[in-house]
């Protein structure tokens, strides 16, 4: 009986054991867990090297060996430390510091073992890093009417990337603003705008691509774009547009306002609204 | 016994002086600190023999190695590497087939470095005691890695690992993981006798599982010689593994076969019989000495 007794005693004492060795696993694999999930985003400011999967199967992919590190001539990159907010040991570079330098090579992701850097990377400018964005168009010196440039005079693929879109300047009446426009289908995302900006705190930041971009509900069409592909308006025909303007004046879609041809020479109209004192006109 | 009095080893120093009771523990530190060095000559020097860090490693040009543990880890987040890593992988486990798989704890760990201060300290202050925690909860440790690591599609476990953590951070910058090894080192110390690498390092669990095979072993030619003055279990690291091999428990053969065993030699080091050497898994050439009649190592 009494060996029953402490058979009962050790099986007991067995559950109990086991209980707590699957309770404090579970409890240190849920940790992980939400640690993991959590350092899974990546702060703004921290750009991936060329040739980076998508940031899900980045953590799945990078073994945080350090390799693109080392081979990058410019040392650029570094490897996330415990207490940067994004997954420990893996690279990133932050663009205001040193931008990429777009080796033509990409020793990087050539140096990578895993794959984690995409080795069907291999034209430069063709990687996605991330996008610029002029963040602050209060600060940018083009949209306070000057010509910096620099963003877009630096950029690796300058009129692709980025172009320089004219504006008049409503302010002066009389100037164009060049405005820095970003097209995200160019931009490698490799910083060098952002590092070249000269105000205090850049006005144009690279952004990691799932920050920066919005994405169209999967169900829109672009009515052009379908129009071109089908040679003809998918919807109802374009109808003339008929204008109904004052007397003795015209207006054409692609030639703006103007007079009914028997008038006097053109010229500044002293009457006319400001918005309408064009060059068209 | 009067040994008991002494430190463990004390007699070993006597029978085959300080050197001769300590080789194994020399070489050992000069393995870990010399693979330390091979790393750090490149960010120190510009000397690039090795490049990266224990996860990978490219050694001048040529020789990749991958860490097995994380490979899989990878594999299990749902990711295939290039076939580099691979490559790197089987010339890892090819090594540690031969020479014992958690001969990695012993041999290049660099956490070892600081759980061996820990326990070498403990032992001088005297501090005794601790919680009683099951040598296989690593085991469990190493499982939910594999499983939160597929769950969340990451390699979770590298986000905490310890062990790369000290060895990256050596290489390409500590920033606070200095807090996490000080962490370990005080719990090794305070808290637990080999509380980190005897109990809870998955790392040395998965290394644990390419021992269960590796051909590299601990044997005891000498086990009748020995005079029971528990010098080796004081510095064993893995004190579970000496016993059956040492006092033939179930007609165990004189050589250690417990995948814990980390070959780190310290048990022939303070042994003044000279019990243990190193030697082949399945060797028979110390029939001669061993002297158990009917003992069959498999």
């Amino acid at each position: 009986m009494s060996t029953a007794k402490s058979r009962t005693g050790s099986r007991r004492q067995f559950l109990v054991d086991s209980a707590r060795l699957a309770c404090g696993v579970s409890l240190f694999g849920l940790g992980m867990g939400f640690y993991a999930r959590h350092a899974k985003a990546l702060p703004p400011a921290a750009i991936r090297p060329p040739g980076a999967l998508p940031e899900s199967d980045f953590s799945a992919a990078c073994i945080r060996c350090g390799l693109c590190v080392r081979d990058c001539p410019y040392d650029i990159l570094h490897l996330a430390k415990p207490e940067e907010p994004m997954s420990t040991g893996t690279p990133y570079f932050v663009a205001r510091q040193a931008p990429c330098e777009m080796c033509e090579d990409i020793p990087c992701v050539k140096a990578c073992p895993t794959g984690a850097l995409d080795h069907g990377l291999t034209d430069i400018n063709k990687s996605k890093m991330g996008v610029a964005v002029l963040v602050d168009h209060e600060t940018c010196l083009n949209y306070l009417g000057l010509r910096c440039d620099i963003c877009y005079r630096v950029c690796p693929v300058i009129d692709k990337a980025i172009t320089l879109d004219p504006q008049s300047n409503e302010r002066t009446g009389r100037h164009t603003l060049f405005i820095p426009v970003v097209h995200s289908d160019h931009c490698t995302g490799c910083g060098k705008c952002e590092k070249a900006c000269p105000t205090e705190v850049a006005s144009i930041k690279v952004f990691p691509r799932y920050m920066a971009k919005g994405q169209l509900s999967e169900h829109y069409r672009l009515g052009w774009v379908e129009k071109e592909k089908a040679g003809s308006s998918l919807v109802a025909p374009d109808v003339e547009h008929k204008y109904n303007m004052p007397e003795g004046m015209k207006y054409e879609f692609d030639k703006g306002l103007s007079k009914v041809p028997p008038a006097e020479p053109s010229g500044a109209v002293p009457g006319m609204p400001k918005a309408l004192q064009g060059d068209k006109l | 016994m009067s040994s008991s009095e002494l430190r463990p080893g004390a007699e070993a120093v006597l029978e085959k002086g300080w050197l001769g009771a300590h080789k194994w523990l020399l070489m050992r530190r000069s393995s870990q600190i010399g693979i330390l060095l091979l790393f750090l000559v490149g960010p120190w020097f510009g000397w690039w023999i090795v490049k990266g860090n224990l996860a990978y490693s490219y050694t001048l040009g040529v020789l990749p190695l991958t860490d097995p543990y994380v490979l899989l880890q990878s594999l299990v987040a749902g990711q295939v590497p290039h076939k580099v890593a691979f490559i790197g992988v089987a010339i890892v486990i090819g090594f540690y087939l031969l020479f014992g798989g958690r001969s990695f704890c012993a041999w290049v760990c660099p956490v070892n470095l600081v759980t061996d201060l820990a326990g070498w300290l403990r032992a001088r202050l005297g501090i005794k005691g601790g919680p009683h925690v099951s040598r296989s909860v690593r085991y469990w440790i190493l499982a939910a890695t594999f499983v939160v690591g597929a769950l969340t599609g990451t390699i979770a476990w590298e986000m905490l690992n310890p062990v790369s953590m000290l060895h990256r951070g050596l290489i390409f910058g500590m920033g606070l993981a200095w807090a996490v090894v000080l962490a370990i080192f005080l719990f090794d110390l305070f808290v637990m006798r080999n509380g980190w690498c005897g109990h809870f390092c998955p790392v040395g669990a998965f290394y644990s599982l390419i021992g269960k095979l590796s051909l590299t072993r601990i044997r005891l030619p000498n086990r009748d010689a020995c005079n029971d003055c528990m010098d080796c279990f004081a510095v064993c690291p893995e004190q579970q593994v000496i016993r059956p091999a040492l006092k033939a428990i179930n007609g165990t053969g004189p050589v250690i076969l417990e995948s814990n065993c980390t070959n780190c030699g310290r048990c022939i080091d303070v042994c003044s019989k000279d019990v243990f050497r190193f030697g082949l898994r399945a060797g028979g050439n110390d029939s001669n000495l061993g002297g158990v009649a009917g003992a069959t190592p498999k």
